[in-house]
């Protein structure tokens, strides 16, 4: 019994020292010193878990009984990590953002929070899993059975002779040791998987025992390869020649199930619970997977390496009925290598123990996420309000779940009685799991994917799956009858577990992956075509196949005070900086803080939450808040609550866009008055200014002329009458002042009465010119248009008024030598265009504006009038329907005087 | 929503952008190059030697790992070829970026 003990301390210490480097790692970890543990390195081992006991020894059976064909398993997963950058780090992302903890957790958050697919992904879950815990219980009671071989024959062989069954000694032997096994892994699991509830439930202590164990294993599985070749097989090129010559020495596949078994385990990388443990949820940094990419691929080839001959040698050495899922052990031990099977022993060991922890964590994960949770939650109804009594249940759940997992794997192991080839078990979970992958791929990649879809998919798949491989697995008899077998259910042929629609003769994985899967995505693709997603599905599906439009690579968790940050920086955007500040600082001085930043209390959280409402509205507050703080889940009637304020929002936002336009457009009429009231103001003032100053140079001129005629005794009959006369005409100059103020003012109060007439244009013009007299002045006069000799009708004596005074105005202002007046006149549209144009400077661009003002006048030195002319002529233009303008750019003083040619009454 | 990528790249934004291309069309090299064994004869004549078989299949996968690591060495930022394509993430954190999944009890 003394190699029996020895493996046993073996096995203990190797355990004790998984614990130890466990119980280092998470202490580092909470030191903040988990940098290195969280290497690309450590990413890339910790994937190991892929390779299980079923790899280390099940692969060695699998090629001695097929051949090559067992480098599918590897070559499935190297072809995924080769083409990480179409889906791992899609997925890594989607994980990292959503905060997902487990393949159920995607599938369900992708498919509008599910409930109901997270509970069916996480029971195909368990039921593709369970077997494969079991077969690791195996894998390792079949080793330690090989292991003592020696030991027991003896035991066993008194023990017949004592009238025993042997298989009875040696069965309660293995179910003793696998339930040692089981409660030790339950152990580990529970200690290091669930100490504490993370918000993005990673392990360092159990990653970093995994890792160790992937380098335990490879070192283990080279270790025996290399006693093989070089020990045993004589060097590389003997060894090759003892492949060719052996059994296996030809290359051999059949049924198509070389491409299926890629496929197969492709699709089994992505889906196992483990595999999407390691992959996704413990990934620390999405730049590991560019290391991964090349150096799991080389891991797993270094695993497959030595597979063939150490197959090969086993078949060679060892006896006929030898069970060659044992090679790997028992080859060293025939040899007499105690140390070296010990060896392969302990990695063979740490293969089936870190997939057992890894898979019973991720399904603990699961199960008590979505199963056990939801039915406390019903059950406990009101308890969930307080919150440190629900960490303390899901711990405990957590707990009580890896133990039943565990307990399934053993139970399994228990009734199917350890009997069946590692291998297949192994094909059969795979194809299970499998089936979760187009709901998952689908959902990552097609944003047409919804939820109903989803489980039509998953349960067709799921169905095909159990009919045709899983329940067949337990053989004849224990599940399906035989009579199902042969017949197929009720009677129907096309309905044989392993011949459906009348396809017989395929390889049962082949023919079972080629239904489910073909049924499986057919069914998904067409009712997701069919059937219309809920809001919240189509929310979750943009945001998981547009993951890099909306994300960076995110940092890792962090806490309290980062919150606070995170906190502030959108407290600042939302309330204005200032304030925020003001907020934040009030908030942590009433924490007895310093600073800028207090703890994110619930108290606080509510406070900010109350002030943000009032930018955003409460609903959106909401979610911003609990967004960075990471908690509440969104339901869907809080984003009908968001949408509906938003709809306000938006309602409300262009009413007061409408106001503000309608107050702008008032603001630049009340301006307009304003500034047209403000020159009235001014023009009013300079009137009276001005018209003082008119009224008092002729007033003064007579004040004092008649004071001198009233004073002056002596004065000779010439100076009188001179005086009389200056008088008389500073009178006249008056009267004609206050004529003009008068007109204008008439003009200016419409207050004037038309004396409408009808006349020629000619006659009129004629008319002017002679009352003006300026012809025989010097002013040569050139008249166009006039020939026409258009009919008026209008008030005649005022619009000859307007040209006497534009014919004045040109003999008065034009300062060229030779002064000549232009008078164009043109019909357009029923309107007469009458433009008088001299040869003069004109008038400055800057006075343009001014010359139709009351005294406003162009030059000083020739005040010949007081400068109302032109106001006059405007308002008479106004009264006729007219206008009279300023034609600049015409080589010199330019008027426009248009007018209807005939006058409407209405006007008046 | 998204802006349209310019149309001219630097250079070595172009390369980047090839070697993206490069790692996504590896998977395909290598299920083709793995799929290559289905092709082979089986049977008693002509049928390939296992020692051959294994030099093929090795020989393939040594061949995409060093493509691999060579591409993962030249993609040492690989966010900065996306982030050149996209208009940068909304500062304001809005409803529909993110939102933490729900746990069982962890309200």
């Amino acid at each position: 019994m003394g190699t029996l003990n020895t493996l046993v301390a073996v096995c203990l210490g190797y355990v004790a020292l998984l614990f130890v480097v466990a119980f280092w790692a998470e202490r580092e970890a909470v030191r903040g010193r988990a940098r290195w543990l969280r290497s690309p390195l450590v990413y890339t081992l910790s994937l190991s878990i892929y390779c299980t006991g079923w790899t280390f020894y099940g692969a060695v059976g699998f090629a001695a009984r097929s051949g090559l064909e067992f480098l599918t398993i590897y070559i499935g997963p190297t072809l995924v990590m080769l083409g990480w950058w179409w889906g791992l780090r899609k997925l890594v992302r989607i994980g990292r953002t959503q905060r997902i903890t487990s393949i159920a957790d995607l599938v369900s958050s992708r498919y509008g929070k599910s409930p109901l697919l997270a509970v069916f992904v996480t029971l195909i879950a368990v039921a593709g899993t369970t077997p494969y815990i079991a077969l690791q219980l195996q894998s390792v009671v079949l080793s330690f059975a090989s292991f003592s071989d020696n030991v027991t024959q003896e035991a066993a062989q008194a023990a017949v002779n004592a009238g025993a069954v042997p298989g009875a000694v040696a069965f309660a032997d293995h179910n003793a040791t696998a339930l040692w096994v089981a409660a030790g892994l339950a152990l580990f699991t529970i200690l290091f998987g669930t100490r504490n509830l993370g918000a993005n439930e990673r392990h360092h202590g159990v990653v970093m025992a995994i890792a160790l164990e992937a380098v335990v294993k490879l070192f283990a599985l080279l270790a025996v390869g290399a006693f093989v070749v070089w020990g045993l097989g004589g060097g590389v090129s003997a060894t090759l020649e003892r492949i060719d010559a052996s059994p296996i020495g030809q290359w051999q596949s059949q049924d198509g199930r070389w491409a299926a078994l890629i496929m197969l385990s492709a699709a089994a990388f992505l889906t196992l619970p483990r595999m999407f443990q390691v992959l996704v949820v413990e990934n620390e940094d999405e730049s590991h997977l560019r290391t991964a990419a090349w150096a799991f691929p080389t891991y797993l080839m270094l695993m497959s390496l030595f597979v063939v001959p150490i197959a090969v040698l086993g078949l060679d050495l060892m006896p006929q009925d030898a069970n060659p899922d044992q090679f790997v052990l028992t080859i060293p031990l025939s040899q007499g290598r105690e140390g070296l099977a010990m060896l392969s022993f302990i990695g063979g060991f740490s293969s089936a123990t870190s997939m057992v922890i890894v898979a019973s964590l991720a399904l603990a994960t699961m199960v008590s996420n979505h199963i056990v949770m939801p039915i406390w939650l019903r059950v406990a109804e009101g308890g969930a309000m307080i919150s440190g009594d629900v960490r303390q249940v899901v711990l405990l759940s957590r707990r009580l779940s890896i133990g039943g997992v565990l307990g399934l794997g053993y139970l399994y192991f228990y009734l199917s009685g350890g009997g069946i080839a590692l291998a297949s078990i192994g094909l059969v979970s795979f194809a299970g799991v499998a089936q979760v992958l187009p709901a998952l791929m689908g959902g990552v990649f097609w944003r047409g994917a919804n939820r109903v879809g989803a489980i039509a998919g998953l349960s067709v798949g799921f169905i095909i799956w159990a009919y045709t491989l899983f329940l067949p697995s337990f053989g004849p008899d224990a599940v399906l009858s035989a009579t199902i077998m042969e017949n197929g259910l009720f009677g129907y042929s096309w309905l044989r577990p392993q011949a459906l629609f009348g396809i017989a003769g395929l390889d049962p994985v082949v023919h079972s992956v080629l239904w489910s899967a073909a049924f499986n995505t057919g069914v998904f693709v067409l009712v997701s075509l069919l059937t219309f997603p809920q809001p919240l599905e189509r929310l979750q599906g943009a945001q998981f196949v547009n993951v890099f439009q909306h994300t960076g690579n995110p940092q890792g968790w962090s806490g309290g005070i980062a919150q606070s940050e995170d906190l502030m920086v959108m407290a600042q955007r939302i309330l204005g900086p200032r304030e925020a500040q003001m907020l934040f600082q009030n908030a942590a001085a009433a924490q007895g803080l310093a600073g800028y930043l207090p703890d994110p209390t619930p108290e606080f959280l509510q406070l900010l939450e109350r002030e943000m409402s009032g930018s955003v509205g409460a609903a959106t507050a909401h979610a911003m808040v609990s967004q960075i703080m990471g908690r509440a889940t969104v339901s869907v009637e809080d984003l009908l609550a968001v949408a509906d304020e938003t709809a306000q929002m938006m309602e409300h936002q262009s009413q007061l866009e409408a106001k503000s336009a309608e107050l702008t457009r008032t603001a630049r009429q009340l301006r307009a008055a304003n500034d047209k009231l403000t020159q009235l103001s001014v023009q009013k003032d300079a009137f009276l200014s001005q018209i003082s100053h008119e009224l008092r140079t002729p007033m003064t001129s007579i004040r004092s002329f008649s004071e001198i005629l009233r004073d002056g005794e002596g004065l000779e009959q010439e100076q009188l009458s001179k005086y009389a006369n200056i008088i008389h005409q500073e009178a006249i100059r008056l009267t004609r002042l206050l004529d003009d103020l008068l007109d204008l003012s008439v003009l200016e109060n419409g207050q004037v009465s038309l004396n409408v007439q009808s006349g020629s244009l000619q006659a009129l013009i004629d008319h002017a010119l002679a009352s003006t007299g300026v012809e025989a002045k010097g002013l040569r006069i050139h008249t166009r248009g006039l020939e026409l000799d258009l009919m008026l009708e209008t008030d005649l004596d005022r619009l000859s008024q307007v040209f006497i005074n534009l014919i004045a105005n040109a003999h008065k202002y034009c300062d060229a030598p030779r002064p000549a007046l232009t008078i164009r006149a043109a019909q357009r549209d029923n309107h007469l265009v009458l433009d008088f144009t001299d040869n003069g400077s004109g008038v400055p661009r800057d006075k343009q504006d001014l010359i139709f003002e009351k005294f406003a006048r162009v030059s000083d030195q020739k005040a010949g009038g007081a400068g109302l002319g032109l106001a006059i002529c405007r308002e008479i233009m106004a009264r006729l329907g007219g206008a009279i303008t300023y034609l600049p750019g015409q080589g010199g003083a330019s008027f426009r005087v248009t007018l209807p040619m005939r006058m409407r009454q209405a006007a008046e | 929503m998204r802006k349209a990528s310019p149309l001219f790249l630097e250079r070595r934004s172009y390369r980047l952008r090839r070697l993206v291309d490069a790692a996504r069309l590896l998977p395909f090299l290598g299920a083709l190059l793995f799929a290559v064994p289905m092709l082979w004869p089986q049977g008693e004549d002509g049928a390939i030697l296992s020692s051959n078989a294994i030099f093929y299949i090795f020989g393939v996968w040594v061949l995409l790992v060093v493509v691999t690591l060579v591409l993962s060495l030249f993609l040492e930022d690989t966010t900065n070829v996306e982030r050149e394509a996209q208009p940068p993430v909304s500062p304001v954190p809005t409803l529909d970026t993110q939102e933490p999944p729900s746990h069982g009890g962890e309200a």
